[in-house]
């Protein structure tokens, strides 16, 4: 992973937040940017190149993108959370694992790994963006969160241990709004051989695909005719078809992520779908928070990693998970 | 009587307006590289009555020109109060290597800062900071940037730190504070307070050269310069905030086309020589572009007009496919375009053909095939009405005002808009715009909003604006709030929202002159 192929990356990131996650242009991407200028590029290895037992350190931030954009980070995180991390667990850590591809936390996953001189796993957590810790792959797997290690720029350090995942959420973000709003974290520690069976494979080479425009065509181009925000977190986004799509309607129903696109009843997409709005002008994946009324955008749909689709995957972060009751995925993508 | 100036990169344009706001005279001259000859040549071509002259109003591209060139900028420190938080990204990392060079890329990082909620992130260091004065010293810089994590909820560190900075290094050395400057977003704050930094001297020269042209026409009354939100700011508020002017441009055309049209909530569409721009006018303002804006390829977060420019003016190029732009002959149309003379065939010479404007020699057209004209500006029509459709912001009928000279290529119906108006004095819109612009005052920061307060909480930030306004010279009573922006952050605990208030009033003349300057404190300062 060099700046050129980062570009292509934070562009897929971008797609794989699903509108949530934050934005990497902000500040992920420079730092990561900054970081393979500095250290040099970071090799990007399969879990299954990594000897089975090999120690695998996951990384991301948790907390308000608001406040990764004035608290943009230290030098000596990465090196402090490894020592930490190492002394938790007795071993060297052989390579880094994205605890999330989707939105700012893919870059950040590539500044850490330049910064520490290791390799990154082809692979990421969620194979996209959710907005709980626990929404992830290796929670379905069963494995555990803990040793939990949630840092800030001065090495104030917290470990969470015997938790489970709902228990996960509810103390780091307890532990993050003390930290002000913003921690990094290393959640469910794992071997190469874990990372090879559960994580979600190939997601660096995904998002740098997505980021290259590859993949299925769009579902539809289009102008947001309307954006409705409720009271809570809901929003619903109102596409409206031009040139070859023009006559065709499609709601967005959105949380912090897109998380559903209906067309005359039918469901062209539902969560865990990947749902992107791409600006046809800036090729950027535009986050939900800032969808406005006018914007030209092309609708994307991509399928999330199989685990997703499975009863369990469902549960923990299918539509029901995001309250979205009565929808089926009956005619979806 | 007021004068309006817009200073662009290839006119000069100027406008007198009477006590009645009515537009008395009108006119365009060539913008110079002095600065003053062409301010005087537009002021003379007006023939204003000077002595009536109340006030003077200057829309300039200088400044922005000044950055994008990487001419004319002074060398600065950029002092970052946030270690070790923010050692990762340090200053001017990611600036163009022009612009980093023109400004010497000094970064120093050093402790201090907030959280968001305004707890300490970590204690200033007067130590580390006198070391760092005395490093600035040594390099001779004489203009310092300080930014601070999260100034725009707690500006205190930034405040005590240029104390003792200036401590160090004697008042002629200039500050510029972040807070003053931009909102939450650390980098794009910090990179226009450096740029702003990097403008201060220019700032005073240019300043200076408007007064001396003005005293050339023998006119004394008290000049203004615009700002990106269309108010005006006093000259001594422009030498301290010289990137407060960076997109005045196409705010006071937006503004004049409001004015000279009567209509507050409109489509703008400014027409010139090589591009035209598309913009949204609401209650008599420009839409602002959200998120973050790019100044020469540096990131940072004025406050912009939203507009969208697409490449075609008077002077494009029209192909032989029927296809006008994006390539223009610019500041060349009187010599290169068909009805002038000239052998170029431009979009100007489409106007004439079509019998939609009346300038140059119009028998020097009469060859070109009325289907080919029809079909070249039919493409001109859909792909304006294209971006007007594309900038509104709902489905509501629009109104369509053209402005600029290159607005003769504007039809009177637009593709799905059929109400298109061309009003009085359109060429000069940018000049009138700067000629009425107000007085402002803003707040832009994070709030606590505790639950049930948020009516009390509210209330605070606009009386806070309507003062700030007041106190940058608006008069009292004709203040009002003209825009409200609530936004609560994510994943913050607290009700931390980001409360944006702004509001305007009349220009007091008065006020201006009695307060002695000591309103930099808290006087508008928003970009």
């Amino acid at each position: 992973m060099d700046a050129g192929v980062l570009a292509d990356f934070a562009r897929g990131c971008a797609v794989l937040g699903s509108g949530g996650g934050g934005s990497p242009a902000a500040v992920t991407r420079p730092l990561a940017e900054q970081a393979i200028e500095e250290c040099g590029p970071v090799p990007v290895v399969a879990a299954g190149e990594l000897p089975e037992d090999a120690f695998v350190m996951p990384v991301g931030l948790i907390g308000s993108p608001a406040v990764a954009e004035e608290r943009i980070g230290s030098r000596a995180e990465p090196a402090r959370m490894r020592e930490r991390v190492e002394a938790l667990h007795g071993r060297p850590v052989a390579a880094v694992l994205c605890s999330e591809i989707g939105g700012l936390n893919g870059c950040t996953a590539v500044a850490w790994a330049a910064r520490l001189g290791l390799p990154l796993l082809d692979a990421d957590a969620m194979g996209r963006a959710f907005p709980r810790m626990d929404q992830n792959v290796l929670e379905l797997a069963g494995l555990r969160p803990g040793p939990t290690v949630l840092a800030d720029e001065y090495g104030r350090t917290v470990v969470l241990d015997h938790v489970d995942g709902p228990w996960l959420e509810e103390l780091a973000r307890a532990a993050v709004a003390t930290f002000g709003g913003h921690a990094a974290t290393s959640e469910y520690p794992l071997t190469a051989g874990q990372a090879a069976r559960h994580a979600v494979a190939g997601s660096v080479t995904r998002a740098v695909a997505v980021g290259r425009g590859e993949g299925p065509p769009a579902l539809l181009t289009g102008k947001v005719a309307s954006v409705r925000r409720d009271v809570g977190d809901a929003t619903r986004v109102l596409l409206e078809g031009t040139g070859t799509d023009a006559g065709r309607l499609v709601r967005i129903e959105a949380r912090s992520e897109f998380v559903a696109a209906l067309e005359d009843g039918r469901t062209l997409a539902l969560v865990p779908d990947v749902i992107a709005l791409v600006d046809v002008h800036s090729g950027w994946a535009v986050p939900v928070e800032e969808v406005r009324y006018g914007l030209r955008v092309r609708l994307h749909a991509l399928p999330s990693a199989p685990v997703w689709y499975s009863e369990a995957g469902l549960r923990l972060a299918g539509p029901t998970a995001f309250g979205l009751h009565g929808l089926t995925r009956e005619g979806a993508s | 009587m007021r004068i309006g100036i817009d200073v662009g990169g290839t006119n000069t344009d100027a406008a007198l307006l009477g006590d009645d706001d009515r537009v008395l005279a009108a006119a365009k001259s060539p913008t110079t590289p002095d600065i003053t000859s062409g301010v005087t040549a537009a002021i003379r071509a007006l023939d204003p009555p000077v002595e009536s002259i109340t006030a003077v109003m200057i829309g300039t591209t200088h400044f922005l020109n000044a950055l994008i060139e990487g001419a004319r900028l002074a060398p600065v420190a950029a002092v970052r109060l946030g270690l070790p938080a923010t050692a990762a990204l340090p200053p001017m990392t990611d600036w163009p290597e022009r612009q980093r060079a023109a400004v010497g890329g000094h970064g120093y990082l050093c402790h201090g800062g907030r959280e968001f909620d305004g707890r300490v992130l970590s204690p200033l260091d007067p130590d580390e900071l006198k070391r760092t004065a005395a490093d600035i010293a040594a390099r001779g810089i004489r203009s310092v940037a300080v930014s601070s994590v999260f100034s725009p909820v707690a500006e205190d560190d930034e405040r005590r730190a240029a104390e003792i900075l200036r401590g160090e290094l004697g008042d002629h050395v200039h500050f510029s504070l972040s807070h003053e400057l931009g909102r939450i977003g650390l980098l794009a704050r910090e990179n226009a307070t450096i740029i702003n930094a990097a403008l201060r001297d220019l700032a005073t020269v240019i300043v200076e050269s408007f007064g001396k042209a003005l005293a050339e026409v023998s006119i004394t009354a008290p000049f203004f310069l615009s700002q990106n939100d269309g108010t005006l700011m006093d000259v001594d508020f422009a030498r301290t905030y010289p990137v407060a002017t960076f997109a005045s441009g196409p705010t006071n055309s937006m503004r004049g086309a409001a004015f000279l049209s009567g209509l507050g909530d409109c489509a703008v569409v400014d027409v010139g020589g090589t591009t035209a721009d598309v913009g949204i006018l609401a209650g008599g303002f420009p839409r602002e572009a959200a998120g973050e804006s790019e100044a020469a390829g540096i990131r940072t977060n004025f406050r912009i007009p939203d507009v969208l420019s697409l490449g075609i003016g008077g002077g494009s190029l029209v192909s032989d496919d029927g296809e006008t732009g994006p390539r223009s002959v610019g500041y060349r149309l009187t010599e290169e375009a068909l009805v002038f003379g000239g052998t170029t065939l431009t979009a100007t010479d489409l106007a004439v053909a079509a019998g939609q404007a009346d300038v140059g020699d119009a028998a020097r057209v009469a060859h070109l095939d009325p289907a080919f004209v029809t079909r070249a500006l039919g493409r001109i029509a859909e792909r304006l009405a294209e971006s007007v459709d594309r900038m509104r912001t709902s489905a509501a009928p629009l109104p369509v005002v053209a402005v600029g000279g290159g607005s003769i290529l504007v039809p009177e119906a637009l593709p799905g808009f059929d109400d298109v108006r061309r009003p009085g004095n359109f060429g000069v819109a940018n000049a009138v715009g700067a000629a009425i612009a107000q007085v402002g005052g803003e707040v832009d920061r994070v709030f606590h909003v505790p639950e049930g307060r948020r009516d009390a909480v509210l209330a605070e930030a606009r009386d806070e604006a309507v003062g700030r306004a007041e106190d940058a010279g608006a008069r009292p009573g004709t203040v009002r709030v003209v825009d409200i922006e609530e936004v609560p952050l994510a994943y913050l605990p607290g009700g931390a929202t980001r409360i944006r208030v702004k509001a305007v009033g009349d220009l007091d003349l008065n006020r201006i002159g009695s307060k002695q300057h000591t309103q930099r404190h808290g006087a508008t300062a928003h970009a």
